[in-house]
């Protein structure tokens, strides 16, 4: 078959254009998002939300209602959580995230085993594009680029916050609800992704493009580009690879990031000393 | 004459615990101070009160005649992070960080205008860094990332420059330079003040020298306050080494 009709011939079938759209989707969002969460410092953050959404994911089957309705609850209750504990008590954060996100994702395993079946059990754990609905396939769609929309919106207000908060403050703007707001936009950007990549891997969209291309580029706008083409690529061949050989999505789709982030590192410490930084002479 | 930062009677608590205790300071404009006390003393307090990110749980804080809220929009007031709280890994400029010093007055988006550009490139130049402003900020030396901030400080147009240990890590040549730009922009008439825990690297340049441990222990001209017994108060009578005048 030749290369064309290889990538043409499958979207004839509406599942797999909606896989290919979803995918290119959620692996653009997760790649803007990424830029700004790994230079915060908040890939572990990420980690926590991403599992703890699994209790809401549940109960919104048993209610009927969206699941990423009931994620996305849990997530900003997750969220909370975590702040509440991590201000009024002397734990550290990573601790604090390690408690909160293990006890909500171990009340969703009890859950899921009470009341769904197991082939939703590995959907929502591991993703299932191909099998996604109309209604979700669009709803994911809008949603994930609204909120890179916004991000890339303010993207300048995102960068301060996370380079310098205290400048930032200093100069009035208003912290902590861009705090809230970059926390918001991470649920519902790890919401929207479950679907193609599920709970478990979702958290490597949200780090390891950012990662890469952090590794190849000293210049932001450079770095959010490279990691969007590694995502959107990555996503675009693990929806064929789905189709073609019936190889799980969401697996795909972090192992080539992941590979493509070890190939970079492995030609950088080959090739290049790292990265050469002479300081300037004193003037 | 107004004064450019003027606290009263200001209370800070952190839990229990007492940051800065009935602190009085009034600091004239066109004036370069240093703010000397131990580690925890309560000089960042002391900075973040300046900077209105930490409200008094009493006394009041005036900044250029307004509510540090107001001193906040105006950006009467610029802050030069110490050298190892900045992740100089991160993928920007010198431009791009100086262009974070015009956030305060941008649009919504944070969009550069003709009028942004201008002001960053003549705090560039003002801090000779012009011609590094395409270098990310991790390949320049300890002076040049220092200069870079206080470029920050001028393209906010701030009226007031808060240094945090400014000189830690530099070297002598570095530090001079760095000393030399600071009173060429209090000459400018800028309020320069600089926080050190170390007292061999106060600047002999300084007009003015801040004692703080817990409070204001004493303020003033260098010559009034720059005592042994006031200065060995303030360091817990820890003096080694340090000639007075």
């Amino acid at each position: 078959m030749d290369p064309i009709s290889f990538i043409v011939e499958p979207l004839q079938y509406s599942f797999m254009l909606k896989a290919v759209i979803v995918s290119s989707v959620v692996g653009a969002a997760c790649a803007i998002l990424s830029c700004f969460l790994i230079l915060k410092g908040w890939s572990l953050l990420g980690d926590a939300i991403s599992h703890a959404v699994l209790p809401g994911v549940v109960l919104a089957y048993l209610l009927g209602i969206p699941f990423g309705l009931g994620a996305f609850v849990f997530a900003m209750l997750a969220v909370v959580l975590i702040g509440l504990i991590k201000d009024t008590t002397k734990i550290k954060e990573d601790a604090v995230m390690g408690i909160v996100f293990t006890t909500f994702f171990a009340l969703g395993l009890m859950l899921i085993s009470k009341i769904v079946s197991s082939v939703d059990l590995t959907h929502v754990l591991f993703g299932e594009v191909l099998g996604i609905s109309n209604e979700s396939a669009w709803l994911t769609s809008l949603i994930l680029t609204l909120a890179a929309a916004v991000i890339l919106l303010f993207r300048r207000t995102f960068l301060v916050f996370c380079f310098d908060t205290t400048h930032a403050q200093s100069v009035g703007l208003p912290i902590p609800f861009i705090h809230y707001a970059f926390l918001v936009l991470l649920a519902v950007i790890i919401t929207g992704s479950i679907q193609t990549v599920g709970i478990i891997l979702v958290i490597a969209m949200l780090i390891t493009p950012g990662s890469t291309a952090f590794l190849l580029t000293k210049h932001f706008p450079s770095m959010l580009q490279i990691a969007v083409v590694v995502s959107v690529f990555s996503s675009l061949a693990g929806a064929y690879a789905s189709y073609y050989y019936d190889i799980s999505t969401g697996g795909t789709i972090v192992f080539l990031q992941g590979l493509i982030f070890l190939t970079v590192f492995g030609y950088q410490s080959l090739y290049k000393k790292s990265t050469p930084s002479v300081p300037a002479p004193v003037k | 004459m107004q004064t450019a930062i003027e606290l009263k009677n200001v209370n800070v608590h952190y839990g229990d615990k007492p940051a800065l205790n009935d602190a009085s300071i009034s600091i004239p404009y066109h004036t370069f101070t240093g703010v000397i006390g131990m580690n925890g003393a309560g000089k960042s307090t002391l900075f973040k009160v300046i900077m209105g990110l930490v409200k008094p749980d009493s006394g009041s804080v005036l900044i250029c005649g307004d509510h540090p809220k107001t001193a906040q929009k105006h950006g009467h007031v610029a802050y030069v992070p110490q050298t190892e709280l900045v992740d100089w890994d991160f993928p920007v400029s010198v431009f791009d960080v100086v262009m974070m010093g015009r956030i305060g007055t941008q649009n919504i988006f944070k969009t550069p205008t003709a009028v942004d550009r201008e002001a960053v490139d003549n705090a560039l130049a003002q801090v000779k860094m012009a011609e590094f402003k395409a270098r990310q900020i991790g390949e320049l030396s300890g002076g040049q990332k220092k200069r870079v901030f206080v470029a920050r400080a001028l393209a906010q147009g701030a009226d007031i420059l808060l240094l945090d240990e400014p000189f830690a890590g530099l070297d002598a040549v570095s530090e001079k330079s760095l000393i030399e730009l600071l009173v060429a922009l209090k000459d400018q008439g800028k309020t320069v003040i600089l926080a050190t825990h170390d007292l061999m690297s106060l600047p002999d340049t300084c007009d003015r020298v801040a004692l703080i441990k817990h409070t204001v222990i004493a303020y003033g001209p260098l010559k009034e306050v720059f005592t042994e017994e006031k200065v060995s108060q303030t360091f817990d009578g820890l003096l080694q080494h340090i000639k007075f005048n």
